[in-house]
């Protein structure tokens, strides 16, 4: 199964701010660790927001609003993510917790979020089983 | 899965660390079985005080630590009894604090690959290989295996205490082979790690949602396997071929688990990411080897198929073309039949008929119904129905899988009422 870990914006990121040296190294070590145990999908860093643009929907069926970056809420934005391919959530948690503090002086934060894979039948057996069972039922009801 | 969380955080942990333990210990008292065991001791101390204590902060260096200490209590136990231990007492010297580190950190890849050039020994069976490597590499339970295979969970078991045993009695060492023995022997290694894809990608029967696990091991060992290698171009190859192959595991079988052939299955539905990770892991073994190996070759020709946005714009004179350089590097009448439908497509079906006739006399193929299946569906591109049922109906007559079987019996009778068509 597949976990993105989102490293959240940080002021420091926003105001493109180098990550220190020791940060970059410790970074560079841990992706080390993903890619020699196998689970390294893929990982990138994001620009600042103030090179971004959010495009809503505020009126349903309307035109969207194209709004330029900065935005505020640093914890709102995303400055990167990692995709690790792993064999559960538990295992995923324990590879995030190993992620270095991505120095926000307070403000870092990561979020582990399960990629979806709908029909995944490697992962989710029971659901598959559910529905398999669903589908005899609708098929027994047509011929009742 | 059961168990609270804190354990099954356990577990996680343990399938994350084994390998590297294991191959760390073997280093130390140079015997799988013993090193197995003083793991699985460390693992079960920690499923006793982590509930407890919580889990810390580097689970990994825990682990090594408690193992070593289990490992000299042993020793002190049994007071040097017997061979064995006299073997781990000479070896004492090397439980230093300096060595735990290196394990930990820096020398992890080549332990690692000691550890695989082991599981993967010559002296050891095809059967007993796969088991050993998925059981110490890949962390998997015997339970976990033996449902993969579809066999008892005691034959799995069986095999491994024996392979560990002929380790053993074979004196086979914890190094690393080097010169030409390394070539020879990491052949090997990558055998057994395609042997374990293949055993996955192809199941056509069975528990249908264990055995992509076996898929997912093989992908996971070859990406290691490609990290603490990288100088060979084959390691990057099968890489190549597996992470394309892999990107089709869903659009390969439909909602009623039918099959689906490559050449129906629908591409949106390709996992992209793995077809680029295939493609640069292809790109890396091109920039190391020349001429391309068997697994390099293989993999170009998936990746053609992958990079052709529909099936018709499959490229397939250069599909062809790889097919004959492939069958120059590891000639098989199976890389000749599908030489034979390349160049059918490429150049036309009578192309490929001219190929497979040569290969009517192969004895190896003699109960191989893609033969005469493939054949057939020459014959139907030709207009030449009759002898095109035949082909079919004994392709029907040689497959033991039931739905393919319907599949070619309709085909057969297709070529029956296309033949009627004609006198009537």
């Amino acid at each position: 199964m597949r976990f993105m870990m989102i490293v959240k914006a940080t002021t420091d990121s926003e105001a493109g701010v180098m990550p220190s040296q020791e940060l970059i190294d410790a970074i560079q070590k841990y992706n080390e660790e993903l890619v020699k145990a196998g689970v390294l999908l893929a990982a990138d860093g994001l620009q600042p927001s103030s090179s971004g643009i959010r495009i809503s929907y505020p009126e349903p069926g309307g035109k969207p609003k194209v709004v330029d970056g900065p935005f505020t809420e640093a914890k709102e934005i995303i400055a990167g993510y990692t995709l690790i391919e792993v064999k559960s959530k538990e295992e995923a948690i324990e590879w995030a917790l190993r992620m270095p503090d991505p120095h926000g002086f307070g403000q870092g934060e990561i979020e582990l979020r399960q990629v979806s894979e709908i029909g995944d039948i490697m992962d989710n057996p029971d659901s598959l089983a559910k529905e398999a069972a669903l589908r005899n039922q609708l098929e027994e009801q047509k011929r009742a | 899965m059961n168990g609270s969380h804190t354990e099954r955080t356990i577990d996680a942990i343990c399938r994350m660390e084994s390998a590297k333990l294991i191959a760390g210990l073997i280093r130390m008292v140079r015997d799988v079985g013993l090193a197995e065991d003083l793991v699985q001791d460390a693992l079960v101390i920690a499923l006793e005080r982590w509930p407890e204590s919580g889990i810390p902060e580097n689970p990994g260096a825990w682990l090594m630590t408690t193992a070593k200490r289990r490992a000299i209590d042993n020793i002190r136990r049994t007071k040097l009894r017997d061979q064995k231990y006299v073997e781990i007492a000479h070896s004492m010297d090397l439980f230093t604090e300096e060595d735990i580190d290196q394990v930990l950190d820096g020398e992890i890849g080549d332990d690692l690959l000691r550890l695989i050039f082991m599981t993967c020994h010559p002296v050891l069976s095809q059967d007993a290989r796969v088991a050993l490597t998925l059981r110490l590499l890949c962390g998997l339970t015997t339970d976990e295996i033996a449902r993969s295979f579809l066999v008892a969970e005691s034959t799995i078991a069986q095999r491994i205490v024996r392979a560990k045993k002929t380790l053993k009695t074979e004196k086979v060492p914890f190094e690393m082979p080097d010169g030409e023995e390394l070539k020879d022997r990491l052949s090997t290694v990558l055998e057994v790690i395609y042997l374990m894809f293949n055993e996955g990608y192809s199941a056509t029967s069975g528990n249908q949602w264990i055995r992509p696990l076996l898929c997912q091991e093989a992908l996971r060992l070859g990406r290691i396997l490609a990290e603490i290698t990288p100088l060979e171009s084959e390691v990057h190859g099968l890489v190549a071929l597996m992470e394309i192959q892999s990107s089709r595991l869903k659009t390969r079988v439909d909602s009623k688990g039918e099959p689906v052939l490559l050449m129906d299955q629908n591409r949106a539905q390709w996992d992209q990411l793995l077809i680029r990770r295939g493609l640069a892991a292809l790109d890396r073994s091109r920039k190391l080897g020349r001429p391309l190996g068997p697994y390099s070759l293989q993999a170009a020709i998936s990746a053609c198929h992958a990079q052709a946005p529909t099936a018709v714009e499959t490229d397939w004179p250069r599909i062809a073309a790889l097919y004959e350089a492939l069958s120059r590097v590891a000639p098989s009448p199976i890389v000749e039949l599908n030489r034979a439908v390349a160049i059918s497509m490429a150049f036309g079906p009578s192309f490929g008929l001219q190929i497979i006739d040569n290969l009517n006399a192969e004895p190896s193929l003699k109960d191989y119904h893609l033969l005469p299946s493939v054949r057939g569906d020459l014959l139907v591109k030709l207009g030449r129905y009759a002898e095109a049922r035949t082909e079919f109906e004994r392709a029907a007559s040689m497959t033991r899988n039931e739905r393919e079987r319907a599949l070619l019996l309709n085909r057969a009778a297709d070529c029956m009422s296309r033949t009627s068509d004609k006198y009537f």
